[in-house]
């Protein structure tokens, strides 16, 4: 069977390529800490040593949109383009083609529906920048398979908080039972409190630094119960009005298990706190 | 009134560098074209007949009056998306980094501590 090898649940700033690469006398002055910390963070996952990826994010728009948008999508090519021309214009972000692994995604289609979990699914998807910022912050060289899922944070009707933490369990099983040797590592990202387009867009912290704190203590403590205890859509949306990506990050947990992170790390940035999380299930690469 | 149309505008507009070319150049002529040609397309054979933009979200997008579109109830993604397209390298020049983004914000300001509008597609009428 195959082994889990690492599940890591991040913030995904569009931003890093942009601010870290720009001439160093035009940086902002945090760029120097954010790269140390995400170059850190990379760490945790090639520790892991793992062979394939299974990537959760979410469609920001670009290949769907309200004319036809999935709750829960898993992909199930062979190759996947990224990054769309808007985002390229607006974040800078390169083009880049992922190996697809057919075989997992198919036996991880299988296992959802046979859990309850009826997927839509795409042969033909193109990556956007909530897949890609995490390749380019923990596995730059893009050189491992991927298994993409995205999931609805965007265009409500929303699933609920513990559907995703459900989706991260079933993840969990069916990666557990998959007849292979090979290192899986789940990577997940989303947000922590976060307002687009709104009245409290780009201050100089995320719109609610008390949620972004306790947000960060219940996932790195393995907390669900306080999670679906304080998280509702109504709740998050009163931290941001883009805060239910934090739903990503909840399934990633699931991935893992309610335990403790072996690692996590955060920077308040201009406009949202990044975080980082990797759990090590079953102590897998500690 | 169709939030999903407004949306629909936004998201044709904002992945295609032609198209916003001219919704920043005269967003008057691009709009009426847009409800004519573009906005009833569903691929290069089949239209659809069944939306159409109000007075009131034309008046909007030509005036590229992001407050209304908050307003409105149309997509904060897709809305401040395209007009950081718009204006972000003008403002820049000008104010430095984030000023567009900043005064966005400032002018959504009467919204702070309020429910905003929804961006639900669907809503229950007022009870």
């Amino acid at each position: 069977m195959a082994t889990l090898a690492a599940v890591l649940a991040t913030t995904h700033h569009p931003f890093y390529l942009k601010a870290t690469t720009m001439p160093p006398e035009q940086q902002m002055p945090q760029a120097a800490e954010w790269k140390r910390k995400v170059e850190a963070y990379r760490e945790t996952l090639t520790r892991a040593k793992p062979d394939i990826l299974v990537m959760v994010g979410a469609d920001h728009f670009h290949q769907f949109f309200l004319d036809n948008y999935p709750t829960f999508l898993i992909g199930k090519a062979p190759r996947y383009d990224a990054t769309f021309y808007n985002e390229e214009r607006e974040f800078g972000i390169p083009k880049y083609v992922l190996e697809g692994h057919e075989e997992l995604s198919n036996f991880m289609h299988q296992g959802l529906m046979d859990r309850g979990f009826d997927f839509a699914f795409s042969h033909e998807l193109k990556l956007d920048h909530s897949i890609i910022c995490p390749i380019i912050t923990t596995r730059p060289d893009a050189d491992l398979p991927v298994v993409p899922i995205y999931t609805n944070i965007f265009a409500p009707p929303l699933p609920s908080p513990k559907r995703f933490w459900d989706l991260g369990r079933a993840i969990r099983e069916i990666i557990d039972e998959f007849p292979s040797d090979k290192r899986i590592a789940a990577v997940g990202s989303g947000h922590l409190s976060l307002e687009l387009g709104g009245p409290r867009q780009f201050k100089e912290t995320g719109p609610d630094p008390e949620f972004d704190r306790k947000a960060i203590e219940w996932l790195s403590t393995g907390n669900i119960e306080e999670i679906l205890a304080n998280v509702t859509h109504e709740s998050m949306t009163k931290s941001g009005n883009a805060t239910h990506g934090f739903m990503d990050l909840i399934l990633m947990m699931g991935i893992a298990g309610p335990i403790p992170t072996a690692y996590h790390d955060n920077l308040d940035l201009f406009h949202t706190m990044e975080a980082y999380f990797t759990w090590y299930p079953e102590g897998a690469a500690a | 009134m169709s939030k999903y149309y407004v949306n629909k505008f936004l998201f044709t507009v904002d992945r295609d560098p032609e198209l916003l070319r001219r919704y920043k150049e005269d967003p008057r002529s691009l709009v009426a074209s847009w409800e004519q040609s573009i906005g009833p397309k569903l691929n290069d054979a089949e239209i659809s007949t069944v939306n159409s933009l109000t007075d009131l979200e034309s008046e909007a997008l030509i005036n590229h009056d992001y407050v209304a579109l908050f307003e409105m109830g149309a997509h904060f993604f897709l809305s401040l998306t395209i007009f950081i397209a718009i204006y972000d390298e003008d403002y820049m020049a000008k104010s430095g980094p984030l000023s567009f983004q900043r005064e966005f914000a400032e002018k959504l300001k009467h919204w702070n501590g309020k429910d905003y509008p929804s961006i639900a597609l669907w809503q229950a009428a007022a009870r």
